[in-house]
């Protein structure tokens, strides 16, 4: 399997939604809309041909002031073939959002969770879309470029009152 | 697939039975408890001691390496790297060092490829004979441990022969090696392939035919290959189920393409499986390592660091000599190298399953994104769909079994 096979099938299949090609060191990554998003992984994924069967990671990026500004990248991995393939899909401010690719790849469940946890990414679609790394009642999303390192006060003994009166779960 | 594979929240679970609509009860299992192996919380619901349901309640160990690493010039990122998976940190400078190599396109000397392959098969020695102590001790076998302690620490020794550090080594930097390794390597590293051998023997010794380790693992935490791949389990747990998937053949990097080895794999998928595979992998480990250790030894002394000035520093001596050399140092250490506009995926196969790194480089200094994909994270997403309908003291068992590193699940 190479890269120009599987551009090809893909434009056969969702040649309309592709907005972007790109192969940097031999990597090909296609830009789809959100609806060619999903259409592209399910086919990928069903294909005999091509059994792009394992998604092998998935994450956000934030372009800050680029339009769109975010950017979800999808990794699948074809076993058989041993290729990988990278699906990347936009969406931006004010209610960023893409569809879910776990009702096809149960292993997206954690790493869409973590998307939304970090970035504030919505998955539509997505069975249990709640925080993972961080508490639940966290405010913000730390992986935006506009969250600034640092913002986090470290509580020693003697500025822990001060810094746990406004954070409910440091109490639980 | 008879039903559709879900993967619970915590919440899913307390809710319902807050509210009062469920017969079961729900307990907390840690986050402080021994076989957690780590800050990992699990919350279960139990019905007697038949697991209904389980839901990994994860996130004590948040550090934010990917934000802190934005931050950070390419090179100085490296140390955090180390923090992630802490029974295997020359895996994981591995990851990074090759994600950014591919965005650069730089090539790295044969020696430092060599000593690259070495070590991380030592290291995933190392962290295959934590995961068999530990593992074993969760089961109420102690010696295991002893003797698995014993043979870890040589190799920790090795380690800190060639890094100065036992753990947080960050031996592997961009463009190939820290220095260059120390004189008495290669004879330390034989010493150790002499006697490993038969130390893998013993530990076969105690457990692969002893009833009472059979009793617990036979036929216990069975996942079926389909259902493993669906939930991107990887690594020894993957291969237990039959998929040959190994990371070093299917896609290889840092020339494993020209060593020979076997990957192992089981037929049932469970944790017996998983035991064996493990433990095959390590023979096949102590295979690279001759190997390696023979090239090395006809090779002879080289560079152990690309040449190429605007990624990797001069030699030492060419900085008192030089001035091109010196600027070079300085522009280095003070700014960095800037990698092309772009982005790069580099997996590896780590002692527990494929770690990936992705990184975006936006043509500064400093990355503009590192994401890893971290296999503890994933694979502990099968948690429930192996656990249900088993004893609490199956999931022990299964816990250990799956290997996570709770740093690693973090990050």
């Amino acid at each position: 399997m190479d890269n120009q096979t599987v551009l090809a099938a893909l434009r056969a299949k969702v040649g309309k939604e592709i907005l972007a090609v790109n192969e940097f060191r031999g990597d090909l990554s296609v830009t789809l809309t959100p609806a060619g998003y999903l259409a592209a992984a399910q086919f990928l994924r069903d294909d005999p041909e091509l059994a792009y069967t394992f998604l092998e990671n998935l994450c956000g990026v934030d372009y800050l002031g680029r339009k769109p500004r975010f950017e979800v990248v999808a990794h699948l991995t074809s076993m058989r073939h041993r290729h990988r393939v990278c699906l990347k899909v936009g969406c931006d401010e004010p209610n960023p959002a893409v569809p879910s690719l776990t009702p096809l790849f149960p292993t997206a469940n954690y790493q869409e969770r973590e998307t939304f946890d970090l970035l504030g990414i919505t998955f539509t679609g997505h069975p249990s879309l709640t925080r993972i790394l961080l508490p639940d009642d966290w405010v913000g999303h730390p992986l935006r470029k506009d969250h600034p390192l640092g913002d986090e006060e470290i509580a020693f003994s003697f500025n822990q009152d001060r810094i746990y009166a406004r954070k409910p779960f440091a109490r639980e | 697939m008879a039903e559709p594979i879900t993967v619970p929240t915590p919440q899913q679970i307390i809710e319902p039975a807050i509210a009062g609509r469920t017969e079961t009860m729900v307990l907390n299992m840690g986050p402080h408890h021994p076989s957690t192996h780590g800050v990992l919380r699990l919350v279960l619901e139990l019905d007697g001691e038949v697991v209904v349901n389980v839901a990994p309640d994860v996130g004590y160990l948040h550090t934010g390496i990917e934000k802190t690493m934005e931050s950070k010039t390419y090179q100085k990122a490296v140390v955090l790297t180390d923090r992630m998976d802490y029974l295997a940190p020359l895996s994981n400078n591995l990851c990074y060092a090759l994600a950014v190599e591919k965005l650069l396109g730089v090539e790295i000397p044969e020696r430092a490829q060599i000593a690259r392959v070495l070590l991380t098969e030592l290291q995933r020695i190392s962290s295959h004979l934590v995961w068999l102590g530990t593992h074993a001790l969760d089961l109420a076998a102690m010696s295991v441990f002893l003797y698995a302690f014993r043979e870890r620490e040589q190799i920790l020794d090795i380690f800190e022969l060639v890094s100065g550090a036992r753990m947080m080594t960050s031996y592997f930097r961009i463009g190939g090696l820290a220095y260059d390794l120390p004189a008495d390597f290669i004879p330390t590293v034989e010493q150790f392939l002499a006697i490993m051998p038969s130390r893998i023997d013993e530990y076969e010794d105690l457990l692969t035919a002893n009833p009472l380790w059979l009793e617990r693992t036979v036929g216990v935490g069975v996942i079926d290959a389909q259902s493993a791949i669906a939930l991107g389990l990887t690594g020894a747990n993957l291969r237990a189920t039959g998929v040959a998937y190994d990371v070093r053949k299917a896609m290889p990097y840092s020339g494993y393409e020209t060593y020979s080895f076997e990957i192992p794999i089981g037929k049932n998928g469970d944790i017996y499986d998983r035991y064996r595979v493990r433990m095959a992998e390590m023979r096949q480990s102590v295979k690279i390592v001759q190997q390696a250790t023979e090239r090395l030894r006809e090779l002879g002394p080289g560079p152990v660091v690309t040449s190429n000035r605007k990624v990797a520093p001069p030699p030492k001596h060419e900085i008192t000599e030089s001035m091109e050399s010196l600027i070079h140092h300085f522009k280095l250490w003070t700014e960095g190298f800037k990698p092309p506009r772009g982005d790069a995926y580099v997996s590896i196969e780590s002692p527990r399953g494929i770690l990936g790194c992705y990184v975006v480089s936006d043509g500064s200094p400093k990355p503009w994104r590192v994401h890893f994909r971290a296999p503890s994270f994933i694979n502990l997403q099968s948690l429930a769909h192996m656990a249900k309908g088993r004893l609490v003291a199956d999931l022990v068992a299964l816990i250990a079994s799956l290997d996570p590193v709770l740093g690693e699940v973090d990050r």
